[in-house]
């Protein structure tokens, strides 16, 4: 039950900054993210990465700048942009009831027909290795498999973006695998992934697209290969080898 | 009191309780029927009430809440007599006719267990908020989605709650007694049973209503503390 438009992006950030008690935690970003591609942002601790992702998702308000969907036609509707966007936190928050009921509880906010819920949610949960799981309560569950559940979540929103902020740092590598090839299954079906990670070979596994910041900046938004390679800020060189940076 | 009149007390008091006196059995029926509906419309209120407050930002939101939790504390005896004065012929709601009826000391009982499903409930909800809250917004759930969710998931802490408003409706007597005057029959609850027995010296009764009257409190404690382990160790 999409609406009319293809997509909410590009989403563009226009000297986003945001600061708390007179800190300034992010400041002068600018950045155009483009439909479809899978975007990494990396940095150290403390760069300000989470806290890009939650503006992007519309979970904080940036004290400065503007923040534009949809590119320059016709501003889309608040509802619109909230509907086709999901994202997948560091430890999943699953509700006090089964694997099952809370996907259909996404299935209730985005007002699909109740007559259809079961379906598709074991749909989802199939797809992300949850079927025998359907019954069992969310909370119970690995923290493998709690990630899969907040990913089969986010599938049946069929968002246009996905945002995930360290979606494997608490896992096995196993289980990290999985939330891997959940990504591909997304990126697959033409969402743009947009992803934190400390794990700089999962970065060089899934990013098209690097954006690397630092001590709250943006300081160099560059190819994957490219920054992999040959990264175009010395702050991004001293990062990947191994240096501190601050 | 002899030591031997004591242990006859006890032992007749053990005969009424193991032999289901009738005449206890009624006051017994009241006193949980008064105290059940009023806890059921203290946590039909409180609830929502409770998640309301610990969501909803509005003036004087922090005097609302310091006031319910001190509320939390409120003398039985001064609610008795507030309510009293609210029934009364001349009260302002006289003309129903409550005063000493089961209605006016269950009107009694929840204003003095709201209070504490209320507080309880708000902190209950407040917690869960913190850690649900982010989640919830990014599925863009509305505020009344919000709330039934994070009532629904702290079901088991509020259940402790609800038991801790039952616990005090069950034992409290001064607001039963002002409200609903003892009359035998009609209002005579434990609490006012086992306060006029003892003034009579009728203590095998009262002592018999005082075992029944533990006895339920424990074991509703108890069933309610098992069932939220349980249920937690399985929903975790």
């Amino acid at each position: 039950m999409k609406p009319e438009i293809d997509s909410i992006l590009p989403l563009e950030l226009d000297g986003i900054g945001f600061g708390i008690e007179g800190r300034t935690l992010l400041g002068g970003i600018g950045l155009r993210l483009e439909s479809g591609s899978r975007t990494i942002v990396l940095g150290p601790n403390g760069a300000g990465k989470s806290l890009l992702l939650r503006i992007c998702h519309g979970l904080l308000r940036p004290t400065e700048g503007t923040l534009r969907w949809g590119g320059a036609g016709q501003p889309l509707a608040e509802q619109v942009i909230r509907r086709r966007q999901a994202m997948v936190f560091q430890r999943p928050v699953l509700l006090r009831r089964s694997a099952l009921a809370n996907i259909r509880y996404v299935l209730g906010l985005i007002g699909l027909a109740r007559a259809r819920h079961r379906a598709v949610a074991m749909e989802a949960l199939d797809r992300f290795g949850l079927a025998e799981l359907a019954d069992r309560p969310a909370r119970v569950l690995s923290g493998g498999e709690q990630q899969r559940l907040a990913l089969a979540r986010a599938w049946v929103v069929e968002p246009d973006v996905l945002f995930l902020d360290e979606p494997t740092s608490a896992l096995d590598p196993a289980a990290t695998l999985a939330v891997e090839m959940a990504i591909h299954e997304f990126h697959a079906a033409g969402a743009k992934i947009v992803m934190t990670t400390h794990d700089l070979g999962q970065a060089r596994r899934l990013a098209d697209e690097v954006v690397f910041l630092s001590r709250g900046r943006l300081v160099e938004v560059s190819p994957a290969a490219r920054f992999f390679k040959a990264p175009a800020s010395p702050q991004g060189r001293a990062f990947l080898a191994g240096e501190l940076v601050c | 009191m002899k030591m031997l009149d004591l242990s006859a007390a006890c032992s007749t008091a053990i005969a009424l309780v193991i032999g289901l006196d009738p005449q206890m059995l009624d006051i017994v029926r009241l006193s949980l029927l008064v105290s059940g509906s009023a806890v059921l419309l203290a946590a039909l209120i409180g609830l929502p009430l409770g998640a309301m407050l610990a969501l909803a930002e509005f003036p004087g939101r922090g005097v609302l809440v310091v006031t319910i939790n001190a509320c939390m504390g409120l003398p039985p005896v001064v609610v008795g007599l507030a309510v009293y004065l609210l029934l009364s012929r001349a009260g302002p709601m006289g003309r129903f006719g409550l005063l000493f009826t089961p209605s006016a000391m269950v009107v009694a009982q929840t204003v003095l267990v709201l209070p504490i499903v209320a507080a309880l409930s708000r902190q209950v909800v407040a917690d869960l908020w913190e850690e649900y809250g982010e989640q919830l917004r990014s599925l863009g759930a509305p505020r009344p989605v919000v709330m039934a969710t994070l009532l629904w998931d702290g079901r088991f802490s509020l259940l402790t709650a609800v038991l801790a408003g039952f616990g005090r409706a069950c034992a409290e007597v001064g607001a039963v007694m002002i409200v609903g005057g003892n009359i035998s029959g009609v209002t005579r609850t434990m609490t006012t049973a086992i306060a006029l027995e003892t003034s009579k010296g009728d203590l095998p009764l009262a002592l018999g209503l005082g075992i029944i009257l533990i006895g339920l409190v424990t074991v509703v404690n108890a069933a309610v503390f098992l069932v939220g382990q349980a249920a937690r160790r399985r929903m975790g």
